[in-house]
């Protein structure tokens, strides 16, 4: 288990890398308009599935919502 | 397109920015867009709700509209430049509505860090709009440090107060080398009309017309708005004058 900070929570994780995060946390890693961080800094989609996961990791997963 | 706005090289047929929150639906939102002739529109980043995603309106605006992002609710350089690289990456796009909020009760910009993040911000690449005081000073260094136009507010966000202080509005017109879109607080279609006939390149307008009574028919006042003020600041106003001038002809009355 590799403990790591997702969208601001601390969370026990069992999975080797970010794509397989965003999967078993219910997120189309496929779906648009996805954009994800990793300790302030963004890590490409294409990257996703061989950016492993360390703890301590703090990661940050967004999409657009309405906005003025 | 006849009297195109330019920023950054690109020619915008519309001059009404519209945000996008706040609406009593989507379905009237998207009307709402629809009648505004807004060709860009804002949108925020936001984090996913874990355990679920689903395409969102917001979504689907893409292929219509030219999404900007905002950095809405930044109070840092790293969490606005984060976010800002965030949107580029979730929306394919490098323009950014950049916001850096000193206070949450008034939504007033903080100068300093706003200076900051724009100048590392259109070194990475980006064409930057920031959401600014309305202080030709501080709109003048956004513009030295390559912003591509700059955002004054017309009065505190949300407030619907209009344009608080004209004649520094008309100042930073008058003075500024890049656009100048009025952002925050106009408050119904005249505000954006003055707005424009003070010289204002664009207007920004969302609660406006979102908290409207009727949000479609004030999309399109708001429209008309921006359009019949830069109408009137081409053609430019008369001189005021303190006593009358008759406009019907003086010789030929009936009884002389």
């Amino acid at each position: 288990m590799t403990r790591i900070r997702i969208n601001g929570v601390e969370e026990e994780v069992a999975v080797a890398t970010l794509a397989d995060l965003l999967v078993t946390r219910g997120v189309d890693p496929t779906a648009r308009f996805l954009a994800v961080a990793v300790n302030g800094a963004v890590v490409r989609r294409s990257d996703w599935p061989a950016r492993p996961l360390f703890p301590g990791d703090d990661v940050e997963i967004v999409r657009p919502f309405s906005g003025g | 397109m006849t009297d195109p706005l330019l920023i950054a090289g690109s020619a915008l047929s519309s001059r009404l920015f519209v945000g996008t929150a706040g609406y009593p639906n989507q379905q009237v939102l998207l009307d709402c867009l629809e009648a505004s002739g807004a060709e860009i529109v804002t949108v925020s980043i936001r984090r996913i709700s874990l355990g679920g995603y689903a395409e969102s309106l917001v979504d689907l605006l893409g292929g219509r509209y030219r999404l900007l992002p905002n950095t809405a609710g930044c109070a840092t350089v790293r969490d606005a430049v984060l976010t800002a690289e965030l949107a580029r990456e979730a929306l394919d796009t490098n323009w950014v509505k950049l916001e850096l909020i000193g206070d949450r009760e008034t939504l007033y910009p903080d100068v300093e860090q706003l200076v900051q993040a724009a100048e590392q911000l259109v070194r990475s690449g980006f064409t930057v709009l920031p959401y600014c005081n309305e202080d030709p000073v501080t709109c003048r260094k956004l513009a030295d440090v390559g912003c591509a136009a700059v955002m004054p507010l017309g009065s505190l966000i949300g407030s619907g107060m209009g344009i608080a202080n004209p004649a520094a509005i008309e100042l930073i017109c008058s003075r500024s080398r890049v656009p100048v879109v009025l952002d925050a607080g106009i408050g119904t279609a005249s505000d954006a009309a003055l707005a424009m006939e003070l010289g204002c390149d664009a207007v920004l307008a969302n609660t406006a017309i979102a908290k409207s009574h009727d949000p479609l028919r004030m999309a399109a006042a708001m429209r008309a708005g921006v359009e019949g003020g830069r109408l009137a600041r081409l053609a430019g106003r008369i001189p005021k004058r303190r006593f009358a001038e008759p406009s019907s002809p003086q010789l030929g009355l009936v009884g002389s």
